[in-house]
């Protein structure tokens, strides 16, 4: 492949560097092509495309239910919240409403995904500004997350936990104690990251007034999430767009002014916190007793007791396995807060059993978008830091 | 909306409303200057383009059709501009210039699905090689690609 860059300065003191696909601080097959001037980066252009699986035409050709699967492999790091902003779609698009207790079941594993993201992010971040011993802890407590997902869902990584309707199953007994154990002793390991980072002076140093991004620029690049917020923009899809039940717990929108990699730290650090407070919360409702599916017969399949004993429920049971179901045509979109910002899915419908086109907007890709205005100018050191903080996964971006 | 509707109803075609949410048809030629408006005009500006979904419609005519996501974070509004182009000529002004965020995505709809967007600085394939023949979204072109 060969790619191009026109020289800012065509004189002949710069020069082009290439970084990556296979380079360790891009996270995945991002390559960018750096122009530079000694180490001052005078110009950026990241190349995409090295992940590239075709997802959105994959989902063309499998049912409304198979498609749930590919969902998990877009951001391989946050795979619940691609799961239910896929669902809440095809949810909207046939009209049902969901039980109480799914929807608060449903909130409380994303936010324990949007947990276990940061973490991933925060260390990984660190280890590539060379604070080695904050990845180890992060992934220590990621790992505490992935055993719960483990118990609940039955997978670590590609869950595929939340389907149309609800629920993939009834959750295993003292699940909840689980999560509480968890999650009571996780405060005290962001206090240890926050003792480690947060004064750190060469922490500092290194995010402090670098990769800066105004609010206006933000948003007219398109940039969502922790990105977004770092900037001054409270903005945050569970507050402005509220879905699956998040009017009804109390949290913050966390917000920092200054838009360098600094801010978006902070950000994420506290955003880890108030999803702990929405997890709390979470525990105290109603997620034991009822329903974990909606009762829609010929759309969301029946219970197992249902398919056991009655004729109608096998039939059903049956045919929304082979064939699946078909709901209206038309088109409609869900929107929610992923880990890393707005993610959209677009599902268009002719009627048919297999959606006729699912486009998913994917906050990696567009905040992406933003390298260039972030590390331009820039040591090229920094570019390391400004790839860290726009928290991208390849999978999301070329999806 | 109706706001819209006063300043130039030559533009707009049509109103959808499914799902409670709101699609507004503009014809072709007039997308660059609804853009335009809507994204400068005080109290109906919307800053914010979430994405640009194209969808092929074959062997129906016109055959694509490109859905602009437009977002307004103040008043906490989304709207869909739909337009529609014909199989034979996907050409569409390029709406980079109003909002930059639509860079990447108009080199994917170019890169996917083939459509021309006039106007953009840098129309190139984004996530398939360079070299790659074929537009991948279209709907006649297979899943499992040509051998």
């Amino acid at each position: 492949m060969t790619t191009t860059i026109e020289t800012a300065t065509g004189q002949a003191q710069s020069m082009v560097l290439n970084m990556g696909p296979q380079h360790p601080s891009t996270h995945g097959v991002l390559r960018v092509i750096l122009e530079l001037d000694g180490e001052t980066v005078i110009k950026a252009k990241p190349i995409i495309g090295y992940l590239h699986t075709g997802i959105e035409k994959s989902c063309e050709s499998k049912t409304y239910s198979q498609a749930i699967t590919l969902t998990d492999r877009i951001d391989y790091l946050a795979p619940l919240s691609n799961n239910l902003a896929y669902c809440l779609a095809v949810e909207k698009l046939i009209g049902v409403e969901i039980p109480k207790r799914a929807q608060y079941i449903r909130v409380l594993l994303t936010e324990l995904t949007r947990i276990a993201s940061h973490l991933v992010w925060l260390g990984t971040h660190a280890i590539d500004l060379g604070a080695m011993s904050v990845f180890l802890y992060c992934f220590r407590e990621r790992e505490e997350l992935m055993k719960l997902f483990e118990y609940v869902s039955g997978q670590r990584m590609m869950t595929s936990y939340f389907r149309v309707g609800g629920l993939a199953l009834e959750p295993p007994p003292g699940w909840t104690d689980r999560i509480r154990r968890v999650i009571t002793a996780l405060p005290g390991h962001v206090d240890d990251y926050e003792d480690l980072l947060t004064e750190n002076k060469i922490w500092i140093g290194r995010t402090k007034g670098v990769g800066i991004i105004s609010a206006a620029d933000a948003i007219a690049m398109g940039a969502s999430g922790p990105m977004l917020r770092g900037s001054g923009v409270a903005y945050d899809i569970r507050k402005a767009f509220p879905y699956s039940s998040y009017d009804e717990f109390d949290f913050q929108v966390m917000t920092q002014t200054a838009g360098d990699c600094y801010a978006r730290y902070l950000v994420r650090v506290a955003e880890i916190r108030e999803s702990i407070k929405i997890v709390r919360q979470a525990l105290e409702r109603n997620l034991v007793d009822g329903p974990f599916r909606a009762s829609l017969p010929g759309i969301i399949p029946p219970s197992r007791e249902e398919m056991k004993t009655s004729i109608e429920g096998l039939i059903y049971h049956f045919k929304i396995f082979t064939e699946g179901f078909a709901p209206p045509a038309g088109e409609v979109y869900s929107v929610i807060e992923s880990p890393r910002g707005e993610l959209r899915v677009f599902v268009a419908s002719d009627g048919s059993n297999k959606p006729y086109r699912v486009k998913f907007r994917t906050p990696s890709f567009v905040n992406l978008q933003s390298l260039p205005k972030l590390c331009e100018g820039r040591l090229i050191a920094d570019v390391v830091a400004c790839i860290g903080t726009t928290d991208i996964v390849l999978g999301e971006v070329d999806r | 909306m109706r706001k819209l509707g006063e300043w130039d109803s030559r533009a707009i075609a049509e109103v959808i409303e499914f799902r409670g949410e709101t699609t507004v048809v503009v014809l072709r030629e007039h997308l660059r200057r609804v853009a335009e408006y809507l994204a400068t005009e005080e109290a109906i500006s919307f800053p914010f383009l979430s994405d640009i979904t194209p969808v092929d419609r074959f062997p129906l005519e016109p055959r694509f059709e490109l859905n602009y996501h437009l977002l307004s974070i103040e008043r906490r509004e989304r709207l869909r501009l739909r337009v529609w182009l014909p199989g034979a000529d996907p050409v569409i002004a390029s709406v980079t210039p109003v909002w930059p965020t639509a860079n990447w995505h108009e080199r994917e709809g170019f890169d996917l699905f083939g459509i021309r967007f006039e106007g953009h600085p840098d129309l190139t394939r984004i996530v398939m090689p360079d070299e790659w023949e074929g537009y991948p979204l279209r709907k006649d072109y297979p899943v499992e690609g040509y051998r």
